[in-house]
């Protein structure tokens, strides 16, 4: 109507934008007729659901097949007297956990935020009040209090030292061998490799006590998990190789390298995870036979490296080829640039692809169970055989959800907080 | 060998000592399209050479054959006296004393800034880490963001990233540089900025080849501007004799299209 006048106001504040919980729900919940009944509807059968699985696990459902096999649950045929090795091996992990949180949170203000506090909280509470983990529970605190003293010691430490990750990710790299003469069983040696302290360590823990507890009786969580790492450990490497090859200008590598992926990836998981029990053996003499679990771990391992790969080429592919020529305009050559430039680029864009693939990876050990393994649903199998906890289906079969869900869901939220701290556009 | 040019036309073209010396350049694509029909350039020690010309016309992929990112397939190409050709040595070599500047900046995102300009001088030239952070930091300043060395590219404008782009080019410690438009991807306000710093390059007396559509940088700097179209270069002369009295009919079509 009239003429605009420069605009001289100081900039106006941000709109309000917590509006209360009434208009929240107003807005969100109850908008118009249609959006009221959905929603009415929707907390209806939420209800249902919720109440009615209450109802049962706390009246019906008989929990006690859980406490009585935890045992079982956790480690299988594991002897019971040599149990404080795997507390030991538990507590290491704990430790080294701990310390790498209190590292790579050297930055925060805080380590011990409210959500962290909280979190903390109600996994005590849980431990100590739910009946499913009473006979445990007495070494599962001190294990929680390990993890946050180490977090704390290690933000300390890392304050002086900075290169402490550099030595931590070390750690963890050389702590892989005390898993290797578990499974290979006749090469001990590999532990006792010069400055593999750990190594020997495992060694003395595993290896030395080999006859009192041979690899195959391990079972339950503890080989699911064993699987599982080394699996995850061994299939990056390969897949990222795989990857390259199969981007490599020379002919035979990107052949070969396309001729496995595409040859893994039309073969189903269970078909290779049964030719590494029934094949491998066939090949190699007597002496040289892997352990079962090792044949099943190649086999997972081989079959998720074609999968990761895919995922790290469809990174690859999308970093722009300016990347790589304004590297070659300084003058580095093609290797440094796949590793300082390209690589740390395309593993960052394939980063939730890649934890989707280890995640998958983490459920197909399930089926080693078909393959005579008794990993976690393998030992659940046989536990609801046993005539005593006959129709135990429910309880058990929640039970070990529980846990893979804990699992994977500790991998995506991993993944999350990696991608938010390798952001660098804000 | 530091030496300032006030009069671009002043060059004397005896004792003269080339640093490109591009023969009789060929190239086709890989579709088979002819973009390079046999083009000869030379410039020498110290000089700024401007090359414009309408797109398509081939110019980036010809200064582009002068560090090997594009291969050609006749002709010669020869950069202080090491000749590109299929040996990788060469290459590497050539490619540690030629710098380049890119429309795109090109710079690495998941790297601060001054890990982008040191970068190479580490991994390249083998410096050690302290030597090379202080010669980044000097670039740093002289581009003018040196405050912002601890920065991720994505956090800095248009024109301070295409700052970057030149410092750690110049980390190096080039020979020669090119531009490949450095200012055709940047806001008109930032564009300024970064001719600013070229200028002063070129003051220093560094052999520079721009790609450049700005007219005024190319009148003001340029010992030679040249003009590139369909695959040929049409024009070469002086920044006054090519603008005001450009002697070809391809020349003079372009200049009135842009001027």
């Amino acid at each position: 109507m009239t003429s605009i006048t420069p605009n001289t106001s100081p900039p106006s504040p941000p709109l309000a934008n917590q509006p209360g919980p009434i208009a929240w729900m107003r807005k969100n919940l109850f908008s118009d007729w249609f959006n009221s009944l959905l929603t009415v509807v929707v907390v209806l059968v939420l209800g249902y659901t919720v109440v009615g699985l209450l109802t049962w696990g706390f009246t019906v459902a008989q929990w006690q097949v859980i406490p009585n096999n935890l045992g079982l649950f956790m480690s299988g045929l594991y002897p019971r007297d040599l149990y404080w090795r795997v507390w030991t091996l538990l507590g290491f992990v704990c430790a080294l956990g701990g310390l790498s949180w209190g590292v790579l949170g050297r930055n925060v203000s805080t380590l011990f935020s409210r959500s962290v506090l909280i979190g903390i909280g109600v996994l005590c509470a849980f431990i100590v009040l739910f009946p499913l983990t009473r006979p445990a529970s007495l070494k599962l605190l001190p294990l929680l209090a390990l993890v946050v003293g180490m977090a704390w010691v290690g933000r300390a430490i890392a304050k002086k030292l900075p290169n402490l990750g550099v030595w931590l990710s070390a750690i963890w790299l050389i702590s892989l061998f005390p898993l290797y003469p578990l499974i290979f069983n006749p090469i001990p040696y590999i532990s006792l490799v010069p400055g593999s302290i750990l190594g020997g360590v495992g060694y003395l823990f595993f290896g030395a006590g080999r006859p009192a507890s041979p690899v195959n009786d391990w079972g339950g969580l503890l080989l699911t998990l064993l699987v599982a790492v080394s699996g995850i450990l061994l299939c990056f490497p390969l897949g990222l190789l795989l990857a390259l090859g199969r981007r490599s200008q020379l002919p035979a590598v990107k052949w070969l390298s396309t001729a496995y992926i595409e040859l893994v990836r039309g073969v189903p998981l269970i078909a290779i995870l049964f030719m590494g029990q029934v094949m491998i053996p066939l090949f190699l003499p007597d002496g040289m036979r892997p352990e079962r679990i090792a044949r099943a771990v190649i086999g997972l391992t081989l079959f998720s490296a074609a999968y990761l790969a895919e995922n790290v080429r469809a990174g690859l592919q999308a970093i722009p080829r300016g990347q790589s020529e304004a590297a070659a305009s300084l003058g580095v050559n093609m290797p440094l640039t796949m590793f300082f430039i390209v690589l740390p680029q395309a593993l960052k864009i394939a980063i939730p692809a890649i934890v989707g693939q280890f995640i998958s990876l983490f459920q197909d050990t399930t089926l080693l169970s078909i393959v005579g393994l008794a990993e976690l649903l393998g030992i659940s199998r046989s536990i609801l055989a046993n005539p005593t906890y006959l129709g135990r289906y429910a309880e058990v079969y929640l039970f070990i959800g529980a846990i893979y869900w804990f699992f994977c869901y500790a991998m995506s939220l991993a993944s999350r907080k990696i991608e938010q701290k390798l952001n660098t556009t804000h | 060998m530091t030496q300032f040019q006030t009069e671009t036309d002043a060059r004397p073209a005896t004792g003269a000592e080339p640093v490109i010396v591009a023969k009789d350049v060929e190239k086709w694509y890989d579709n088979g399209f002819h973009v390079l029909k046999g083009v000869d350039l030379t410039v020498n020690r110290g000089e700024v050479v401007v090359v414009m010309g309408p797109s398509g016309s081939g110019k980036s992929t010809f200064i582009r054959t002068f560090n090997a990112l594009e291969p050609y397939q006749k002709g010669s190409v020869e950069i202080d006296g090491i000749l590109i050709s299929h040996d990788l040595k060469d290459i590497e070599k050539v490619r540690k004393e030629v710098g380049m500047v890119f429309q795109q900046f090109n710079l690495f995102p998941h790297l601060t800034v001054l890990q982008n300009v040191t970068l190479a001088p580490i991994w390249v030239r083998r410096w050690p880490k302290r030597k090379a952070n202080e010669v980044a930091m000097q670039l740093l300043e002289r581009v003018g963001i040196a405050e912002q060395a601890k920065k991720f590219p994505g956090q800095l404008s248009g024109g301070q990233q295409q700052r970057v782009a030149i410092a750690r080019s110049l980390a190096m410690q080039p020979k020669a540089m090119l531009f490949d438009e450095p200012t055709s991807a940047l806001d008109p306000e930032m564009v300024r900025e970064v001719l600013d710093v070229m200028r002063e390059l070129a003051g220093e007396g560094m052999t520079m080849v721009c790609v450049t559509h700005e007219v005024g940088f190319a009148r003001e700097v340029a010992d030679r501007v040249v003009l590139m179209a369909d695959g040929i270069l049409v024009e070469e002369g002086t920044p006054d004799a090519f603008f005001n009295n450009p002697q070809e009919e391809r020349s003079q079509k372009f200049l009135s299209q842009i001027l």
